[in-house]
């Protein structure tokens, strides 16, 4: 994986003496919160109900495991012994005080992480397929063009007051394992017709008030143009995207209401000009990037062989469920699933951090992978090593075998840690998990995605759930939106409203109640989204109203 | 009654205005009527308290009760993790938010 | 205007900047005003005439006069370019790099503030309109 150098080190460690003094003039009075908000945002820093909340960039989701032991140290340190990983493939301490918020800042960067552009309307954190290196479907790995959009993107001194914030997911395969096209840019590695690799570039997706799935701009962009191509879509948006309305300030309503085709032409009319200007990286650094991300040494396969002998029945699950198949034969992508029966999504102890930063050690040459949906990746394990790290998984509660299952909920912190939140998204979660896993109908179910938002901004992705709740206020009292029929995964789309909102109470017999219109109507091999493409919103209309 | 709340500037603690100073208890926190703004705008000048507001809250046998989910949550603490709130023996305290 | 900060050695134009509609209504004026909604490219055509141009910030957050400075910049222009309005120490340096030479806020800035702004980054990731050697040119020599 990426390692510094020193000049990305110098830049990290800038940064933090930056942040110190600002933090030093915000509590002398010096800067006043409305002159500091944007530049506590820029390093992460949010004002949330209880506390500071400290968001941590984990670039396009890879960690090592001395990484992720620092993430459990500092949560020990200057937070309350956990931390929850979010949709973006970041980590949150709910628990900061701004005095102490330059400190963790220099814990980060001993370990080559920072919190830089984790949020403000700058480019942010940009995300990928967690299995990308290791799965058996990817066209190359993503992630080194990650990186370099990375670097390209820190202290971008163009785009860092932009109408809105702005996220890219850069992919692989055809596979979308990573929501690209509800991005505001979403790149597709692909091989062209001649062989070479580029980049489908996509604009304008997003979830939200105002979700869209992102228009395909260019169907390929020459590798060694991918970082003017960039430059021209943000300068387009830059200039010309809304700032009159915080609401329509995403790039995704300029591409809608230009039209795809009109943003189009002015981002090639930049580009051209762009290109003249020289701003490309040369293709030497991609290069250098790209060593970084080498093989590690894998053993070599045999697959008949190495086959994990998987007579214990829950073994035998989780192997099937939380297991994805790997390019090196004989090794797998092991997901640990942060989502137990009744648990927070994608919270994690110290303790469990410092867990599988160790197993990512001994198992997984030394690399971890947060994924979107709120759980941990071990990208690389030898199939002969599964039951043993199975075994440790299940004994510090890391086990649960509910990968993509009714019980693999997204959440977002909702009500009960947010400020934006208009209703809780935890206790939802839990009820949910705890009311599935208690009927048994959780095991029956097969691939389902719900997914679990506390207000409009969408945080929890409840549009592209294949059953989305939003939580909305009504009167001063929690009220729940069901949705049907979202996915962010290849074949986009987005959920649509049921109709009336439930009750806390009622949102837990709704969701039962849908998938049990899905138990009776469903055919062979289908999954709750086929059957509900198939036989329409009708159904599950009758069946929670009629 | 009106009451007045904040963060603390430097811990970031949810803190109410109790009548000199700043409480971390919402029972504490006083009516300020018609002064909810020329205190906030003084404790925010002298970098008591952050980002503060007023809200509407009722006065029971209780205690002080903030009228909306919001801010009863930020008196307590998260609902989802009783240990971290105000009241971690109190295994009905998460009653009083709903 | 003579609390300008600048950096730049000639002497500072002396008269009123004009906005960029009265600009190109007649273009007797060297000085010439760009708001948030003005499009830079507009007075490219001129430039050999212009000696300064001022890119007003009405608020810090509004970031498209980053975009008309290097606009202005890519196309030539050597000219004096002045932020003004609601410009902040820690923008400079990101102002600096797209192409500002010269700021003159509302709020005056503490000159030994802005040199340790300036001096804060060793080294910078992209090119931009200010000629610094990005990083990934430094590692390849």
């Amino acid at each position: 994986m990426y390692q510094y150098d020193r000049f990305d080190q110098a830049m990290v460690d800038a940064r933090v003496e930056e942040f110190r003094d600002q933090c030093q003039r915000r509590i002398e009075g010096k800067l006043t919160e409305d002159q500091f908000k944007p530049l506590r945002l820029m390093n992460g820093l949010y004002l949330q109900l209880h506390a500071y909340m400290l968001r941590v960039a984990i670039p396009y989701g890879t960690l090592s495991g001395p990484q992720m032991r620092a993430l459990g140290d500092i949560a020990d340190r200057f937070d309350r012994k956990y931390g929850h990983f979010t949709t973006r493939q970041n980590i949150q301490y709910n628990w900061i005080k701004l005095e102490e918020a330059p400190d963790i800042l220099a814990a980060l960067a001993k370990v080559e992480m920072h919190a830089i552009q984790t949020s403000g309307n700058c480019i942010r954190n940009i995300s990928s397929d967690h299995f990308a290196g290791a799965a058996a479907d990817e066209v190359t790995d993503p992630r080194p063009y990650a990186e370099l959009l990375r670097q390209w993107s820190s202290f971008h001194p163009e785009f860092s007051y932009l109408p809105r914030k702005f996220k890219f997911a850069v992919i692989a395969s055809e596979t979308d394992r990573a929501a690209m096209r509800l991005h505001d840019i979403g790149i597709n590695i692909v091989r062209g017709h001649n062989g070479d690799l580029g980049a489908a570039v996509y604009v304008g997706g997003g979830m939200g008030r105002t979700p869209m799935i992102a228009p395909l701009i260019r169907d390929f962009v020459p590798l060694d143009q991918l970082v003017t191509y960039a430059e021209a879509c943000l300068r387009v948006y830059n200039r010309y995207g809304r700032r009159d309305n915080k609401y329509k300030a995403r790039i995704k309503i300029l591409v809608h209401e230009l039209g795809a085709e009109e943003y189009t032409r002015q981002v090639e009319a930049e580009f051209a000009h762009l290109l003249a200007q020289n701003i490309e990286p040369p293709i030497a650094e991609l290069e250098r990037i790209k060593a970084h991300f080498a093989q590690p040494a894998f053993m070599p396969g045999d697959v008949e062989t190495s086959q994990p002998d998987v007579g214990d029945g829950k073994f035998a699950v989780w192997v099937d469920r939380n297991t994805h198949p790997h390019k090196q034969s004989g090794y797998a992508s092991a997901v640990i699933s942060l989502k137990p029966v009744g648990g927070i999504p994608g919270d994690a102890t110290s303790d469990q951090m410092r867990l599988m930063a160790a197993l990512g050690e001994q198992y997984s040459f030394n690399e971890l992978r947060v994924t979107h949906t709120q759980n941990i990746v071990l990208p690389h394990v030898r199939k002969a090593d599964l039951f043993a790290l199975w075994q440790q998984l299940e004994a510090a509660g890391l086990g649960t075998a509910n990968l993509d299952q009714v019980g693999d909920i997204i959440a977002c912190p909702g009500l009960d840690y947010c400020s934006l939140a208009n209703a809780r998204s935890i206790p939802v979660a839990q009820r949910i998990s705890e009311r599935f896993a208690a009927n048994g109908k959780g095991d029956t179910l097969g691939e389902l995605k719900l997914k679990i938002s506390g207000c409009i901004n969408a945080c929890g992705h409840h549009h592209a759930g294949h059953i989305g709740i939003l939580g909305v206020d009504r009167k001063g009292v929690e009220n729940y939106q069901l949705l049907l029929g979202g996915s962010e995964a290849q074949d986009t789309s987005l959920g649509k409203i049921t109709g009336p909102g439930f009750s806390e109470d009622g949102i837990i017999d709704a969701v039962e109640t849908a998938a049990d219109v899905y138990l009776r109507e469903r055919q062979d091999g289908e999954r709750f989204l086929d059957t509900y493409r198939r036989i329409g919103m009708d159904p599950f209309k009758e069946a929670l109203y009629g | 009654m009106i009451i007045l709340t904040g963060n603390d500037l430097k811990s970031g603690a949810v803190v109410w205005w109790a009548g000199v100073d700043w409480s971390l208890h919402v029972a504490e926190a006083v009516d300020v009527g018609d002064q909810a703004a020329s205190i906030a705008a003084r404790e925010e000048a002298a970098r008591r308290v952050n980002a503060p507001y007023s809200i509407d809250a009722l006065r029971d046998e209780n205690g002080v009760r903030p009228a909306h989910i919001k801010d009863r949550i930020r008196a307590l603490g998260p609902t989802v993790r009783p240990d971290l709130t105000l009241k971690p023996a109190d295994p009905e305290a998460g009653n009083w938010v709903i | 205007m003579a609390d300008a900060l600048r950096f730049r050695t000639d002497n500072a134009v002396d008269h009123p900047a004009v906005t960029v509609d009265a600009y190109l209504e007649q273009s007797n004026a060297s000085a010439v005003r760009i708001e948030p909604g003005d499009d830079a490219r507009d007075l490219l055509p001129h430039l050999g005439h212009i000696r300064l141009v001022e890119i007003n910030f009405p608020a810090f957050g509004d970031g498209r006069g980053y975009s008309a400075a290097r606009v202005l910049r890519e196309a030539g222009y050597t000219g004096e370019i002045r932020a003004v309005g609601d410009v902040l120490v820690d923008q400079i340096a990101y102002l600096r790099r797209c192409g500002f030479d010269a700021f003159e806020p509302d709020q005056p800035l503490d000159p030994s503030d802005v040199k340790m702004a300036l001096a804060r980054w060793p080294d910078v990731y992209q090119s931009a309109a200010d000629g610094r050697v990005p990083i990934w040119s430094q590692r390849h020599g």
